[in-house]
């Protein structure tokens, strides 16, 4: 196949991807609005999960198929412009959006996470709608900044940095909503699968210990090719100023956490102050802020 | 009172100066002005510096001058180098050594130590059982069962205090004695270096001479002489485009450089992520643009200018803008001038740039005769006419080769020619900024991924354990199951 035809054809699988993840949502959807049952006197809402197992099973399967098709888009995205396909925003998105599955379907394998379906399918069909209709740019060669064998290297670790951040956050999150439950009445039924309030917050630390070298690599990747490419390791450009404000959120939490002693709820909302600068990073300065970064078309 | 009052320390000298210096070097210190670091960045990536983006800065003065003028007070236009941020990070460094040397004092004194002592009240101590197990083999099955597994034991009598994980504390100081490390080389570079940028055509020569620069700032203690002694000449340059998107694609400068000046020269190909390397100094392949080539004559036929005029590139097309100024005339002649390398044309657009390429190139020139103020002693700018003292006379679109007659003379578009801008950069302390990051990583990664724990075995009547690991972090529990069972297995037999 030509690069045009190849581009083409990543194309069409993103369109399929959209079709399929739509699917894999209304089956998680499914999944938990049938289950719930009613028994009559109890005001609460009781659900029953075994009711719906089959949906649940469907979500899963297109989950699976999705992630396959959305890897080959990605590929061939890639093999159309001959790189590795994180050359803009439209391509940060399809990759990131992926990871993102891909990371659901491994911890698939290993927990009962199906729960995360439905939140998980949501996320993956915005990222790609906003990629395929708002980011899309036709592939092209790398503009000359970008030539780089830095590009693979730095966009990947901050790629999967950002991921485990966001994720961390979630787990943080739900931190934050069961702690609000069980110091109200007690969880709610759909709500007992999902880990103790401890796991949860062991969790979210976990996977920011676990990522938080990788970023401070991302960071020093950054500057090492910036030295190469604007003549300056550092040079207070928009992006690098909040991947620095990221780092120093994350390291005063990790050092709240280690030498102070912060746990729960002080420490989920650390947690979540810290990725939300990472996000503010990814969304406002990629699209409004000005600087050495926007070169890549978006 | 004032007898009660001899006896109490005196408030003030040496006690104050201890007194603030513990408070600065204390880890909540620390950490919030570690986040005062982080929030205090913040303004600098909200407005537009000084330093990146001079004109977005200016268009702050016009707009409006009073909130500018406080703005600038702030130094919200320059916050990284203000003192306010500068007064964050030294206070941050300096509370960081005073944090870390002691420790790392106290830490290398506890290399050859042992343990410390069993408590006497193990069940306090976390994961606290009762083994029931032989007590006369059990001091030696746990020794080997810690020394197997890499503990620092320690027996006294009919205990054993074990400990595991002091690299923890290696790679925590590890990590931030390379933070020093990244600030003293941060400190080396803006105190010895020297950044410069020069606009050269193709076919121009450039001598490394204070002189020869566009703009050139040095550090503190950069003297003016310390130039590497080289010549540079730009030979070619090629930028290629994407024929579908009219991105580029790829930017080749060609040069000659003899260093030292004078020596045979050398072919040296410069592109973007490829600077040229002499010393620590680099010279750097920036931005690129068109220098239309024309000749002006007067009246009687007599040339007043000739050559390439720098032009800056004002959109992707690079469609350029630029100013050919001619003082030899009388009147004094000015054009504002615009290149278009690939010419197409609409009612509602004018005259526009389809490609970066010059294909088909246009010089797009208003004419103006009057006083070009270069004799007023204010600098102005190269690439704008000042027309306050100026009449327009004309305006035409040259094709290649063309010449217009302006009334007073005649101007020629003769071609075109690339420039480039190169940066010159000498950091000496980059390595040392380098090595810093380097080894912060792998501190960072010994202290997040080594866990520090102690064990005790305490033997009476009964065979007790316990143990503590360093912030509670897991993994503690499965080794007493261990070494419990290796106990009871032992003992045994």
């Amino acid at each position: 196949m030509t690069s045009s035809n190849l581009a083409y054809f990543s194309n069409d699988a993103i369109y399929a991807c959209l079709a399929i993840f739509t699917i894999a949502f209304f089956a998680h959807a499914f999944e938990v609005s049938w289950s719930v049952k009613n028994t009559s006197s109890d005001d609460k809402t009781q659900f029953d999960f075994s009711r719906t197992d089959r949906a649940g099973r469907l979500g899963t399967a297109m989950m699976i198929l999705g992630t396959l098709v959305l890897a080959v888009a990605d590929i061939t995205r890639g093999l159309s412009a001959h790189r590795v396909p994180w050359g803009n925003m439209y391509e940060f998105s399809i990759t990131g959006a992926l990871m993102l599955a891909g990371a659901y379907l491994f911890a698939f394998t290993k927990y009962k996470v199906r729960w995360l379906g439905l939140p998980v399918s949501i996320s993956v069909l915005l990222t790609l709608g906003t990629a395929i209709t708002v980011l899309y740019r036709p592939s092209a060669p790398l503009v000359p900044a970008l030539k780089s064998p830095w590009l693979a290297i730095h966009v990947l670790a901050a790629i999967i940095s950002g991921g485990v951040f966001l994720v961390a956050n979630l787990v943080a999150a739900t931190f934050l909503i069961m702690e609000r439950y069980e110091l109200k009445s007690g969880r709610p039924k759909w709500a007992e699968k999902i880990p103790t309030l401890d796991a949860l917050d062991q969790l979210s630390y976990r996977l920011v210990a676990f990522v938080f070298p990788l970023w401070t690599f991302a960071v020093i990747a950054g500057a090492i090719w910036a030295e190469s490419a604007w003549g300056k390791y550092w040079s207070w450009d928009p992006k690098e100023t909040w991947a620095f404000i990221t780092w120093v959120a994350y390291a005063a939490y990790l050092h709240a956490r280690v030498t102070v002693g912060w746990r729960g709820r002080r420490a989920a909302w650390l947690c979540i102050f810290a990725g939300s600068t990472f996000l503010f990073n990814y969304i406002w300065v990629n699209i409004w802020g000005t600087g050495l970064h926007t070169y890549s078309g978006l | 009172m004032s007898e009660q009052n001899l006896g109490a320390p005196e408030i003030g000298g040496v006690a104050l100066l201890r007194w603030a210096w513990r408070q600065l070097t204390s880890m909540r210190t620390a950490l919030i002005l570690l986040m005062l670091l982080g929030v205090a960045a913040i303004p600098g990536s909200l407005f537009p510096q000084r330093n990146q983006n001079p004109q977005k800065v200016d268009s702050y003065f016009t707009s409006d001058p009073t909130l500018a003028k406080w703005m600038d007070r702030f130094h919200l236009f320059n916050v990284y180098a203000s003192p306010w941020f500068s007064a964050i990070y030294l206070l941050l460094f300096i509370s960081l050594i005073g944090c870390v040397l002691p420790r790392t004092i106290s830490h290398l004194k506890a290399i050859g130590k042992q343990p410390p002592l069993t408590p006497r009240n193990l069940d306090r101590m976390e994961g606290y059982r009762l083994i029931q197990g032989d007590p006369a083999t059990a001091i030696d099955v746990a020794q080997k069962w810690f020394k197997s597994h890499r503990f620092r034991v320690r027996v006294e009598g009919n205990s054993i205090s074990a400990e595991k994980g002091y690299a923890r504390e290696t790679g925590n100081l590890l990590f931030h004695l390379s933070l020093i490390l990244i600030l003293v080389g941060v400190a080396l570079g803006s105190l010895f270096g020297m950044k410069g940028e020069t606009i050269l055509n193709v076919g121009d020569r450039f001598i490394n001479t204070p002189t020869s620069y566009d703009n050139i700032s040095y550090g503190k203690f950069q003297g003016q002489g310390s130039l590497p002694p080289f010549a540079l000449t730009v030979k070619n340059f090629v930028a290629t485009y994407d024929a579908v998107t009219g991105q580029p694609s790829n930017y080749v400068l060609t040069t000659d450089i003899s260093n030292p000046l004078g020596s045979a020269a050398k072919r040296v190909i410069i592109k973007v992520n490829k600077p040229w390397t002499v010393g620590s100094t680099k010279v750097y392949l920036q931005a690129n643009g068109y220098s239309p080539v024309v000749t002006v004559r007067d009246k009687s036929g007599h040339v007043t200018f000739e050559g390439p005029v720098i032009f800056l590139p004002q959109d992707g097309n690079l469609s350029s803008l630029g100013a050919i100024k001619v003082p030899d005339m009388v009147p004094q002649i000015g054009f504002i001038a615009s290149f278009i390398p690939t010419a197409s044309s609409s009612a509602s657009r004018g005259i526009f740039s389809t490609y970066p390429e010059a294909l088909d190139p246009r010089l797009v020139l208003s004419a103006w005769k009057g006083n070009l103020g270069l004799d007023s002693g204010t600098p102005q700018s190269v690439y704008s006419l000042n027309t306050a003292a100026m009449t327009k006379i004309g305006l035409k679109a040259l094709t290649l080769g063309s010449t217009y007659d302006f009334g007073y003379g005649t101007i020629t578009f003769n071609g075109w020619k690339a420039w480039v801008n190169l940066q010159i950069v000498d950091d000496p302390g980059k390595m040392y900024a380098l090595f810093g990051a380097l080894f912060a990583i792998l501190g960072l990664l010994i202290s997040l991924f080594t866990r520090q724990r102690r064990i005790w075995v305490k033997v009476g009547s009964d065979v007790e354990i316990a143990g503590l690991a360093k912030n509670g972090i897991p993994g503690l529990e499965a080794e007493l199951i261990a070494l419990t069972r290796a106990l009871q297995e032992g003992t045994k037999e």
